[in-house]
């Protein structure tokens, strides 16, 4: 049987319109901004120079031995991990709690306090921290490793809040509504039916909690004394004397947060999507 | 089990949106809840459901007052507008859910899903998740759901709003069907005049934060108490005239006999006549009730003909005529038609 080709089935041109190439265009080049001192700071962390120069002379991995020689970096890495985990905790325990409140509550001026959680973020670090440096002093909290932690809870809380906020806006009340009449008490609906669907947004805000904790510098200036956190440690490095080892500490650093992000992306996909669909 | 609402009142500031209704639900009845968006059907059905507590009134449910009992310990399974269907939990998940909360052992719950699913014709769906099945599975979803813990009432809320017309004819037999068999007292919200007529035992029409009428669909159909009634369910010619002395002047066709003529008093009268009464032409030649017409418009809907006429000297009204296949084609735009009923298909609606 001959086949026919119908004579208005041109083909069709798929190509591009010089809008979308302008946009991908212009998409690259704000990844090559995002992505610049990536691709200084990794080369240098290999170099087998003894100062700061780009590009390298040559390969070394002298600065990792000397990061992980060291036990003044190590015990530094290690604080840090710990004051993170515990702000992340505190955070997410206080904030959570408090977002459903801002979200569900129908009491007059719940809408004010809602805006008044983004504060920590709008107030200057350093006068927080001065401010925090007083009240620490008191309660002998300046230098001890959980005394950071809170002062990071300050400011990790409206990420959690903001974003576990949005989710439950986001998040179809009738839900627990049919959870409730179909004879769950209420920890049970926010255990089985609410947390659930929320899980992306408390992923993520227990991810900005942690790394905005495990990067913060000016709190950790004030109020870690002798117990001194990765980023201080840094800072003092630089003080003192130049050599790469900031650079591989550095690149440590962002494998941490790449792993974290990782994680993240990986556990906090697909619950959102459904919530949506609905 | 049997439902009594008595006196239930629910203001929301000034509004009353319930403003003191009573409703019996026999054990095993199919009652609809008819009415506008904004009738107040919502807000009974929450009050029943324990959503919402009422200002005034009682909910009684087999004989037990549960006007302030949460909605967890009432025992009544729900089908939502939405199916709120849980997202993150598979068909047989959401299925096992009341269940699970009501701690019933594990073989018992595996058993009970199963012919949940069996009920609904889902055996091989129950490891998908909601949003991987379609509307109408969903909705069979959340049926099952509402069904599985032997709920002592089923609540219906216009669960059929989301679906295509095919799919909500074969669902709505289905449903009723299946509600028999069980024999679930059911309470079924909708604003589906059409959806009402065919499910129910009984209906209530609903506005304004009252029951209007409440009765089986035929005679609510046949004879509507108020002109809300009349006008809602099904389509109407509401015919204003002057009765005296058991009969009524009707501009165009002259004196009709009223029924129940004697208990009517003289004045101006509402009669109710439906469209598939008023017939035309041929049809209405050996009627006594005659008038001269002309057609406004014609609308072929296959099985039937919908045609709007003015009245020589009177109102518009609608007719329904049934058109078989070799019947000729309903007269067109324009043409000027014979018009007749019977007098028995009237109906005097009462005032007020």
């Amino acid at each position: 049987m001959p086949r026919h080709r119908p004579r208005s089935n041109r083909p069709r041109s798929n190509r591009p319109s010089p809008g979308k190439i302008l946009l991908g265009a212009f998409a690259g080049l704000v990844f090559f901004f995002l992505l610049l001192p990536l691709l200084v700071v990794f080369p240098i962390s290999l170099s087998s120079a003894a100062y700061l120069q780009f590009p390298p002379p040559g390969f070394s991995w002298q600065w990792y031995q000397r990061y992980l020689d060291d036990p003044g970096w190590i015990e530094a890495t290690w604080r840090s991990l710990q004051v993170a985990a515990l702000c992340t905790a505190l955070a997410m325990g206080l904030g959570v709690p408090l977002a459903f409140f801002l979200a569900r509550s129908r009491l007059p001026g719940v809408r004010l306090l809602d805006r008044l959680t983004a504060a920590p973020i709008i107030v200057p670090t350093i006068i927080l921290s001065i401010a925090l440096y007083g009240v620490f002093a008191r309660l002998q909290l300046v230098g001890e490793w959980y005394g950071l932690a809170i002062a990071h809870t300050v400011l990790a809380l409206p990420f959690v809040v903001i974003l576990v906020g949005a989710g439950l806006r986001g998040f179809d009340e009738t839900q627990e509504q049919a959870a409730a009449g179909l004879g769950a008490a209420w920890p049970w609906i926010v255990w089985r039916v609410t947390l659930p669907q929320l899980r992306p947004s408390l992923v993520s805000a227990a991810f900005l909690s942690f790394v905005s904790s495990f990067d913060e510098l000016v709190l950790a200036m004030f109020l870690s004394g002798a117990a001194m956190t990765l980023p201080k440690k840094m800072f003092d490095n630089i003080l003192m004397e130049i050599d790469p080892t900031i650079a591989a500490v550095s690149v440590l650093q962002i494998l941490l947060v790449a792993v974290a992000l990782g994680l993240t992306s990986l556990f906090g996909r697909g619950a959102l999507t459904t919530t949506i669909t609905r | 089990m049997q439902l009594s609402v008595t006196g239930i009142v629910r203001r929301f500031g000034t509004v009353a949106a319930l403003g003191g209704v009573d409703l019996d639900v026999a054990e095993g009845e199919f009652l609809t809840i008819l009415g506008p968006s904004g009738s107040g059907k919502t807000t009974l059905l929450k009050a029943i459901a324990g959503f919402e507590i009422p200002d005034e009134g009682a909910v009684t449910l087999g004989g037990l007052d549960v006007t302030l009992a949460p909605p967890r310990s009432r025992e009544v399974g729900m089908v939502f507008q939405n199916y709120a269907l849980f997202p993150h939990m598979s068909v047989a998940q959401n299925i096992a859910f009341p269940l699970e909360m009501r701690r019933r052992p594990r073989a018992e719950v595996r058993q009970r899903v199963e012919a949940a699913l069996r009920l609904v014709e889902l055996e091989g769906m129950a490891a998908r998740l909601p949003r991987q099945l379609s509307g109408g599975q969903q909705q069979r979803v959340a049926l099952a759901r509402a069904v599985v813990f032997d709920p002592k009432l089923l609540l219906l809320d216009e669960p059929f709003g989301a679906l295509d017309r095919k799919l909500r004819e074969s669902l709505q037999l289905e449903v009723r069907r299946l509600q028999r068999r069980l024999g679930l007292t059911t309470l079924f919200i909708t604003h589906d005049q059409e959806e009402a007529l065919i499910m129910s035992d009984r209906i209530a029409v609903m506005d304004k934060g009252r029951i209007q009428q409440i009765g089986r669909p035929g005679d609510l159909y046949a004879r509507p108490a108020s002109r809300f009634v009349a006008d809602f369910l099904g389509e109407s010619n509401l015919l204003e005239g002057r009765a005296g002395q058991g009969v009524a002047q009707l501009p165009g066709f002259g004196a009709v006999p009223l029924p129940g003529a004697a208990a009517q008093p003289d004045g101006p009268v509402t009669l109710l006549l439906r469209p598939e009464a008023l017939r035309v032409e041929a049809a209405a030649a050996p009627l006594p009730c005659r008038a001269t017409g002309t057609v406004l418009e014609t609308v072929f809907l296959g099985q039937s003909a919908k045609l709007r006429l003015r009245v020589e000297g009177g109102a518009e009204m609608l007719a329904r005529l049934p058109l078989r296949p070799s019947d000729p084609p309903p007269p067109a735009e324009g043409v000027v038609v014979t018009l007749g009923f019977a007098p028995e298909d009237l109906h005097v609606v009462p005032q007020g």
